[in-house]
């Protein structure tokens, strides 16, 4: 990777008053989108969201490229491996427990 | 290669975080039904997958190696916990998962710190990041102390920290301060340090005096903190997929935290301030509780007699049905019974067990029918027409002080009304109280008998009895 690929991109940030209207709408979508979901499923709920939230590995990526002193890398190494456990764990426990009730019917 | 590749700007690694965020909001909006959550699941996983190919377009990307062993390691611990775990130990793996999660972030912010040189003078990308750090760390702490209760590391029972609230509220002012100087042009990394020793402190004290019967709130409120502070995250680093995913995760929390603290009819504050049972008010309602009544004890043939001529039987399960793993014994039992012409059903109250859903799943996985499950409002009003209702492990959702006694620590609390069926068999291990450390005037009804013993052994008994009638 070359230098002049990260001048070109490391461009500007998106305003932050737009990144606030998405984090505002983003709240509204996920109240009216969970709220649909049944008492039954609250269990599978909590793990999918688990999985989901292990989004922050691309927190932990995005941070790793540009990371250079040892310590920094260490922790970084941690926080990835976390979101992996997250993502992977989250997704296959809730799949195992979906599963069970769609047997059902 | 040169040019910038067009996979490489900015904009098509957006789009890509847009078709991943609209996967993932695809997805959950399929888990509202049994019959499409499968697909659901998988659908946002999907978008999972694209959220981090897109990530690796990144320009500039490196470290590979480290990104390696991370994900490695990741997935080496992901892939067993998630195929090993038992259902009944749902609780404590959500909990730690969303420990997890608030650690990554709170070591990312840490990491970010270091990256600035400890210049977070940038308000946008500073406030953000001490948030992270504040929530993260506090929901990595809590949850692991809500873990270890659950896995009974360290005792269910509300632990009592001396200051209480004030402390708290101490250390949260310390960690905040701590941010501000940081935010205000200080570049210390002890500083940035400080927040998470504060917070540390605080998610620690924060969930060690809530007792295991508030358990389903406290769970929520962790996924809540780990989502809102992964969106934090995506704010500081200009992340529209983490700002998303976050705050639908963040939503989901506040939801169940909130249904939660509505199905034990307290307010969410008086939950996470905590020392429910361990208090004075538990205290003051035992002497007048069930001392004052005889308990009446029956056998696994006499139940089973019970259970073999009623009409309509309702098994109330919880969390003695998790702890001592019956609910396959229970499921067996409901077949015998429905041969006998016997209808049985199931109610669960929402805050049985010690995570939402908790029932449901156990329930689900020794193949009880979806639709012998009840929820609350819908059981409350046939328990007049049911013959016998079949108490397994649960106790405060059962307990008439609830409706009738304002002096009760759990008064206004909605609970299943079991006590209106022509008779009760209540299984339990042993006349002691349950979690919240109530009394419940239930067992010394006249019309309730108790079967003592491990729930999944006198479950098998009955059902053995009912094949020798």
């Amino acid at each position: 990777m070359d230098f002049l690929t990260l001048a070109s991109t490391s461009a500007e940030r998106t305003p932050i008053i737009t990144l606030l209207a998405i984090t505002v709408l983003a709240g509204f979508v996920g109240f009216f989108v969970i709220s649909k979901v049944p008492n039954t499923l609250h269990t599978p709920l909590m793990s999918a969201t688990n999985a989901i939230h292990g989004i922050v590995l691309l927190g932990g990526l995005i941070a790793m490229f540009g990371a250079d002193d040892a310590l920094t890398k260490a922790m970084l190494v941690v926080a990835i491996a976390f979101g992996m456990i997250n993502i992977v764990g989250g997704f296959l426990v809730t799949d195992r427990m979906l599963e069970m009730f769609k047997k059902k019917d | 290669m040169l040019a910038t590749s067009f996979y490489q700007e900015t904009a098509f690694i957006n789009a890509l975080y847009i078709v991943a965020f609209t996967l993932f909001i695809v997805g959950l909006s399929q888990v509202t039904s049994p019959l499409t959550a499968v697909r659901g699941n998988r659908i946002a996983g999907y978008g999972m997958v694209v959220a981090i190919v897109a990530t690796f377009l990144y320009p500039g990307a490196g470290n590979w190696v480290l990104i390696a062993i991370g994900l490695i390691v990741g997935t080496a611990i992901g892939i067993p916990s998630a195929r090993q775990v038992k259902m009944t130990a749902m609780p404590q793996m959500v909990a730690l998962f969303n420990g997890v999660g608030g650690g990554a972030i709170a070591l990312i912010a840490w990491a970010e710190f270091r990256e600035y040189n400890g210049d977070l003078t940038t308000l946008e990308i500073g406030i953000p990041l001490v948030f992270a750090a504040i929530v993260g760390s506090v929901s990595f702490w809590g949850s692991n102390i809500a873990f270890a209760k659950l896995q009974e590391l360290i005792g269910g029972s509300p632990i009592k920290v001396p200051g209480g609230v004030y402390l708290n509220i101490l250390l949260l002012i310390g960690a905040v301060a701590c941010g501000v100087l940081i935010l205000t042009g200080e570049n210390e990394e002890l500083l940035f340090i400080g927040i998470l020793v504060f917070s540390a402190i605080l998610g620690n004290l924060f969930v060690l005096p809530i007792g295991g019967a508030d358990m389903p709130v406290v769970i929520s409120t962790l996924n809540a903190f780990t989502g809102l502070s992964a969106a934090a995250a995506g704010i500081a680093l200009d992340n529209t997929a983490l700002i998303v995913a976050g705050m639908i995760v963040g939503a989901s929390g506040t939801i169940l935290t909130d249904q939660m603290a509505k199905a034990m009819n307290r307010t969410i504050p008086s939950v996470l301030l905590g020392g429910f049972g361990g208090g004075d008010a538990a205290a003051a309602a035992g002497p007048t509780g069930a001392e004052g009544g005889t308990v009446r004890s029956t056998s696994a043939a006499d139940a089973a007699i019970q259970l073999a001529y009623a009409r309509q039987v309702v098994v109330v399960p919880g969390y003695g049905m998790a702890v001592s793993q019956a609910q396959h014994a229970v499921r067996e039992m409901s077949k015998v019974l429905e041969e006998k012409g016997v209808e049985v059903k199931f109610a669960i109250h929402p805050v049985a067990g010690r995570m939402p859903g908790h029932m449901n799943v156990l329930l689900a996985e020794a193949d009880v029918p979806y639709d012998q499950l009840k929820e609350m409002d819908e059981i409350n009003g046939e328990f007049g027409r049911t013959d016998v209702s079949l108490v397994i492990g649960a106790n405060d959702v059962t307990n008439p002080d609830a409706r009738s006694k304002p002096d009760s620590p759990i008064y206004g609390m909605p609970i299943l009304n079991v006590d209106e069926s022509s008779s009760v068999i209540v299984l339990k291990r042993s006349m002691s109280s349950g979690f919240a450390g109530i009394d419940n005037p239930l067992f010394v009804n006249p019309k309730t008998a108790m079967l003592f013993g491990d729930a999944k052994g006198s479950i098998t008994d009955i059902t053995a009895e009912l094949g020798n009638l």
